[in-house]
């Protein structure tokens, strides 16, 4: 039986994880029936499709073009793959590039059988996943050679817009002690229906996210991490209108956390629900298949809504993710939940309370690398007060045992991170982790104190939002505005239009490869 | 390094305040004492302590003190130092444009726009063009609001419209076409390499182009926003730093009154 310093009641907790479990069985016997062109494009990239063509269009775009174009999407890109290697016996990147050239039209070529479309595609299979297992085992085989950091992991993020000048400032992160290089991308990248090709020198606030920029970081981390003898994860977003492409890109090139929450997309970047979802879905599939950290975005929720009042509907929220990662055989030691200290430093008692909530998610998710945010709405140009939110929220982390520490920097609301502010963040993790090591073993909380009871207070609103939303169903929860007051309409948003029904010759065999780590 | 806890140096420096001349105050009148950071881009070592000093000298410090330095990684080196500045300003000559309207909080200005509108203020804001950051025009506009100051939609003269992110001007446009709007709020938070300057010229020609313009009051905000630089973009307002719903709402009110009385 698992004890609570809070006084949580378990049974409590087990009732919210199977009232998530049904919404996420509910919200996954609408994805099971769906595809959309980001899945199908992600297909094509597993087939070993790769490059642009004249117009700098994706070849992976090309192709799924080319079947929206006849309409077909819905019965998949390996079907017709598959039947135009029998049919041509040309390679799949051979395939795209005559349909790019107009040269071939893989929607009117004669229909082989089902046994000879499977073997066409089996050799491309089994070459994608022994990537993604190669990739897999090189970061193992880093784990067992040089190690890695202590938790909370140090996450700190670089935003040149440049990648070479990223690789510059990761560097420099790494050497003075962070576990986790985060690439933000460039912004709006993830409104694109597709992933620009190539290393790039031009940015706004962050850097695109390339399969070759991916490349160039990990090849740059692995040369410090060697050096410095601990390997330093690197972080992207697989979010947004290209999900599941930019899993099996990061799955390819060797990236350990992705950001990956379709609820952030939906709430947050306007992204249609449906679409996204099923993106999520397969992005969840190769994530965990690849040994990838994914990280939620609940703790945005409390941009929007107040920390305090709205506590609930993060612990909600994870609840739901886990399941839904559950679903997608994404492992709990791979689920980077998350959640924020994100209270008006006006508040008091706030650090209590915060304490109570960081405590609380750390018991309810025992074995998951919590993503723990720092305060960002409430930081200002007062850099020198800044710098104490931010020691304040470090004190939490190491309290509660959290697993990755987004660090805060004392400059925040000013600009992305200078060299010396990640510098500063850093040191001021590193001084407390020290120093307060062992405080989460030696104190306990007073019975029924403000702690326990804010806590307990969290997981029943949690429980009451959960069954609400199990009435309600996922979907129709997010049009009323269940999370971080912000109401999504089931049509409306972004990529609708790239959602389609499966069709009788649809099918996708890397799902339950994947699932089975075959 | 430092020359202790207590400053030995001899104050032999005019004390008397003179706003024609002003100075940073440490703890003595015209002790010009500032604290600067910074990174250079060379190694930790003897030469680059002195070339800090330098560059304190350069910027206009004299006793240039280098109080820490620390090296971030092979090649840069951070420091924290403290001097004298030699500059002085002339308070005396400083004008500054503001935006020109009282601040009123919520009721007065349900009360003003009752009394001298007579019927809703349409507002319509978003974050716009590839900008994704709602926090500013979330703050203005959602009830909620910030910091105590509640948002435009809980007013009640007000029919508020946030359109959120990443919403292309076309669209913005057509939106306040569609509703007939008096007050357009463009929230504009991210500024790497000037992208909000292009995104907020670009909506001021649109609006010419469709002669809509001069009918509409116009207003942009965010954290690197301020009044001059708003008027120089051809905005009627600009709101930055500190600035809440009520300083908008105020705004708002005051000058379509203005401008109604204007068209009498």
């Amino acid at each position: 039986m698992q004890t609570s310093k809070l006084g949580l009641d378990f049974k409590k907790v087990e009732s919210a994880k199977q009232v998530s479990k049904n919404i996420a069985e509910d919200v996954q016997k609408f994805v099971d029936g769906y595809t959309t062109v980001a899945v199908e494009r992600t297909l094509c990239r597993l087939m070993g499709i790769d490059g642009i063509d004249a117009n700098e269009v994706p070849l992976p775009n090309v192709v799924v073009d080319h079947l929206v174009d006849n309409g077909v999407m819905n019965e998949g890109v390996m079907f017709y793959l598959g039947n135009a290697i029998a049919e041509t016996g040309l390679s799949t990147q051979e395939i795209a590039e005559k349909i790019s050239e107009g040269e071939l039209d893989i929607t009117k070529l004669t229909i082989h059988t089902k046994e000879e479309i499977n073997a066409a595609v089996q050799p491309y299979i089994t070459s994608s996943l022994d990537k993604i297992k190669t990739r897999r085992g090189r970061r193992d085989e880093y784990l067992n050679t040089i190690g890695e950091g202590k938790k909370p992991y140090l996450y700190v993020i670089v935003a040149t817009g440049n990648i070479y000048e990223d690789v510059v400032q990761a560097e420099a992160a790494a050497r003075q002690g962070a576990d986790i290089i985060a690439v933000i991308r460039t912004t709006g990248q993830s409104l694109l229906d597709y992933v620009p090709y190539g290393a790039t020198t031009e940015g706004f606030g962050g850097t695109v996210a390339t399969q070759e920029n991916f490349r160039i970081m990990r090849e740059a981390l692995d040369k410090v991490g060697e050096e410095e003898k601990r390997y330093i994860r690197l972080c992207n977003y697989c979010s947004g209108l290209c999900m599941p492409e930019i899993a099996v890109m990061g799955a390819f090139e060797g990236l350990d956390v992705m950001l990956n929450d379709a609820l952030y997309g939906i709430l947050f970047r306007d992204i249609n629900m449906q679409r996204t979802i099923v993106d999520q879905y397969f992005s969840r599939v190769i994530n965990g298949y690849a040994g990838v950290i994914i990280n939620t975005g609940e703790d945005n929720y409390l941009t929007t809504a107040d920390a305090f009042e709205q506590a609930h509907t993060v612990l909600a929220s994870d609840l739901i993710n886990e399941q839904l990662a559950l679903i997608a055989a994404l492992p709990e030691e791979q689920m980077g939940l998350g959640h924020a200290f994100e209270m008006d430093p006006e508040l008091e008692n706030g650090f209590l309370y915060e304490l109570a909530q960081a405590q609380m998610t750390r018991e309810i998710f025992p074995k998951a690398p919590l993503k723990y945010m720092p305060p960002t709405k409430f930081m200002t140009g007062n850099i020198f007060r800044g710098q104490i939110q931010d020691a304040l929220f470090n004190q939490i982390s190491i309290w509660t045992g959290q697993g990755i520490q987004l660090l805060g920097m004392m400059t925040e609301a000013i600009h992305t991170p200078f060299m010396s502010d990640r510098y500063l963040a850093i040191e001021n993790a590193q001084y407390i982790f020290n120093n307060m090591k062992g405080i989460g073993d030696e104190v306990e909380y007073k019975k029924d104190g403000i702690i326990q009871k804010r806590a307990q207070k969290v997981v029943d609103d949690a429980h009451n939002t959960l069954t609400a939303i199990e009435n309600e169903g996922l979907f129709s929860a997010l049009s009323k505005g269940m999370f971080g007051d912000v109401k999504r309409p089931i049509d409306g948003g972004k990529g609708l239009a790239g959602v389609s029904e499966k069709g009788a010759n649809y099918f996708n065999p890397f799902i339950d490869l994947m699932k089975n780590r075959k | 390094m430092s020359g202790g806890l207590y400053s030995m140096e001899d104050n032999d420096f005019d004390q008397t305040l003179d706003l024609k001349k002003i100075k940073p105050y440490g703890d003595t009148m015209n002790d010009g004492k500032t604290q600067v950071s910074f990174t250079l881009p060379v190694p930790c070592c003897d030469e680059s302590i002195e070339a800090a000093k330098q560059m304190m000298r350069k910027m206009g410090f004299e006793n240039p003190q280098i109080v820490f330095y620390k090296q971030l990684m092979e090649g840069f080196t951070f420091f924290n130092c403290y001097g004298s500045t030699t500059h002085t300003v002339d308070y005396t000559t400083i004008h500054v444009p503001k935006v020109e309207s009282t601040t009123m909080d919520m009721h007065e200005v349900d009360d003003y726009a009752k009394e001298h509108i007579g019927r809703k203020v349409v507002i319509v804001g978003a974050s716009t063009g590839t900008d994704a950051h709602t926090v500013g025009i979330d703050a203005i506009m959602n009830m909620k609001g910030f910091a105590g100051h509640y948002g435009l939609e809980r007013y009640e003269c007000m029919e508020a419209l946030n359109m959120g992110s990443q919403v292309p001007n076309e669209e913005f446009i057509a939106k306040a076409i569609e509703l007939k709007a008096d007050v357009l709020l463009v929230s504009q938070t991210v500024t790497q390499k000037d992208v909000h300057i292009q995104n907020l010229t670009e909506l001021v020609e649109m609006l010419e182009a469709e002669g809509l313009r001069d009918k509409i009051i116009l207003c942009c905000g965010g954290p690197r926003i301020s009044h001059e630089l708003a008027k120089e973009l051809g905005y009627d307002a600009g709101f930055g730093m500190n600035t809440y719903a009520d300083d908008v709402a105020s705004f708002a009110v005051q000058e379509l009154e203005r401008r109604m009385n204007q068209n009498k």
